[in-house]
């Protein structure tokens, strides 16, 4: 692998730019591995690099319908954070921060990661309650949640200048959560697929997956029917985010999860004025400032199941009217963007990390928000596939949960409520 | 935005209306009887396709009446509405 530094950076402006080698290469399909993985977004790509890193196993290919990185990876907020509310959910994605905060060095590969605190505007006492729930749940998994007064919220983010006394709904608080973070969402596909690929992973593009084939005597998985051919493995991991039912319908596997599409948007670029990633639980929007200088806005999901990956108006309006609000100021924005992706959301809005009851077929799904947990979802789900047996960190994660009606009810600060 | 014809209204534009969720199949009669694995799956599992699905809606803020329809997940085309279900009080797929 060609080392980025800022010699090579040098060498190659000298070179005028020509003699960079590629970061991943395009090898011909074979026709047998020891893993497939479908999907080459974060949690795909980010589970091939830790199964040749951790475990050894290098002969996977990752099979990606479109192109690498293109899916939800292309199409998030951004934002690295762990306050969950559940005890089975906080070390994991306590796990996913630390793992995202060496990620630049490990991978050499600049994530422009930006680690800028995460504050909940919070203008409900019921929410208020929740959120200090989750405050004392993190102090015991050290994610560190805490309540700043409305004088120090407003100081903080200076745009902030609605939600007074007389508004519909007052501040009432402010929470911080410092380790929230910011980092290039494209950076993380693209240094795990060129991580992965120094060591032997082969990453397919264009090659879209059909459906699961199972062997017609003991039933376990034995490889995938795909638009380039039949491809077989004894090891196969279904990692595609929102379509993940799509594929499992094709062998009538039935995983509890329903496809929402969420919506985003960007203003154009201004100066910096908002250096905190800002989230109104109350009034369903959050926002950060991209590098760029753009404001990243997102808020709820559509009504109803969808695949279409576009913004509804009404949705928008909502998310605007809310934002404003709050930061009249803002008014005179021009948005630029704004797009949608699909995102899957288990029965209990918590991730599944699992075997199935297909053998050599693994799952991971459920990932609403997933964004920030693809370090810790590729790592466990790569212990999962070589060993067979799940993680610690995402051991309360599996299809198993159902079956004893042991549910992990999680809840987002925005998302899934 | 979907523009949705109330069995009783007509159409109506999506934000008079709120999303009851997906149709489920009619809660099984002889549940005691049933092995864990449809009991479970009754429970968790919902309808998800790539195409039509069946969903319930409320006109929340129009009539104030439940009914379902058939919308492609693909598309957002309403490809059927029916008050079949209407007055059921556990709004089951008719099996």
């Amino acid at each position: 692998m060609q080392q980025y530094s800022i010699f090579s950076l040098a060498r190659n402006a000298l070179s005028g730019h020509q003699n960079w080698s590629k970061a991943w290469r395009s090898p011909p399909l074979k026709e047998r591995y020891d893993v497939i993985i479908i999907g080459a977004g974060g949690h795909g790509l980010a589970t091939a690099y830790y199964l040749a890193k951790n475990h050894g196993i290098t002969n996977v290919a990752v099979l990606e319908r479109g192109w690498l990185g293109g899916g939800n990876i292309a199409r998030n907020t951004v934002t690295i954070r762990s306050n969950y509310m559940r005890d089975e959910s906080i070390p994991f994605y306590v796990k996913s921060v630390d793992l995202y905060e060496g990620l630049t060095r490990e991978l050499n590969y600049n994530l422009m990661y930006s680690k800028r605190s995460m504050i909940d505007v919070v203008q409900t006492y019921p929410k208020l309650r929740e959120i200090k729930r989750r405050m004392f749940n993190g102090d015991l998994h050290g994610s560190v949640y805490e309540r700043i007064n409305v004088e120090e919220l407003r100081r903080r983010i200076p745009p902030l200048t609605g939600g007074g006394p007389d508004s519909r709904l007052p501040i009432i608080a402010g929470m911080v959560h410092p380790s929230a973070a910011v980092c290039r969402h494209d950076a993380v596909a693209w240094s795990y697929a060129r991580a992965a690929d120094d060591r032997g992973v082969e990453i397919h593009q264009n090659t879209e997956v059909m459906k699961l084939l199972r062997d017609a005597k003991n039933g376990q998985i034995s490889g995938v029917e795909t638009s380039r051919g039949n491809i077989y493995a004894d090891k196969v991991a279904v990692v595609v985010s929102g379509h993940t039912t799509s594929i499992t319908d094709t062998i009538d596997l039935k995983l509890p999860i329903k496809s929402f599409n969420l919506t985003a948007f960007v203003s154009e670029p201004v100066k910096p004025i908002i250096d905190v990633v800002v989230n109104c639980p109350d009034i369903g929007v959050y926002l950060s400032q991209s590098d760029k200088g753009e404001l990243v806005i997102g808020g709820a999901p559509d009504a109803g199941q969808s695949f279409r990956r576009d913004i509804k108006q009404h949705v928008f309006e909502d998310s605007v009217c809310s934002l404003l609000e709050l930061f009249p100021a803002f008014k005179r924005l021009k948005l630029m963007r704004q797009w949608g992706g699909t995102l899957d959301i288990a029965h209990d809005a918590t991730p599944i990390v699992s075997q199935t009851d297909i053998q050599g077929l693994y799952v991971s799904a459920g990932w609403w928000g997933g964004f920030k947990a693809v370090p810790a979802g590729g790592y466990t789900l790569a212990h999962l596939i070589a060993k067979n047996e799940p993680h610690q960190l995402a051991a309360p994660f599996t299809l198993d949960r159902f079956k004893r009606l042991d549910f992990i009810l999680e809840a987002g600060t925005t998302t899934a409520t | 935005m979907l523009k949705i014809s109330c069995p009783f209204c007509g159409p109506r534009n999506e934000v008079e209306f709120a999303h009851g969720g997906p149709l489920k199949d009619r809660r099984p009669e002889d549940s005691s009887q049933l092995e864990d694995q449809a009991w479970i799956e009754y429970l968790t599992v919902p309808q998800n396709p790539l195409g039509p699905v069946e969903e319930r809606w409320w006109h929340v803020r129009g009539c104030g009446s439940w009914f379902t329809i058939t919308r492609d997940t693909r598309s957002h085309d309403i490809v059927d509405i029916s008050i079949i279900n209407d007055g059921n009080i556990d709004n089951g797929k008719e099996s």
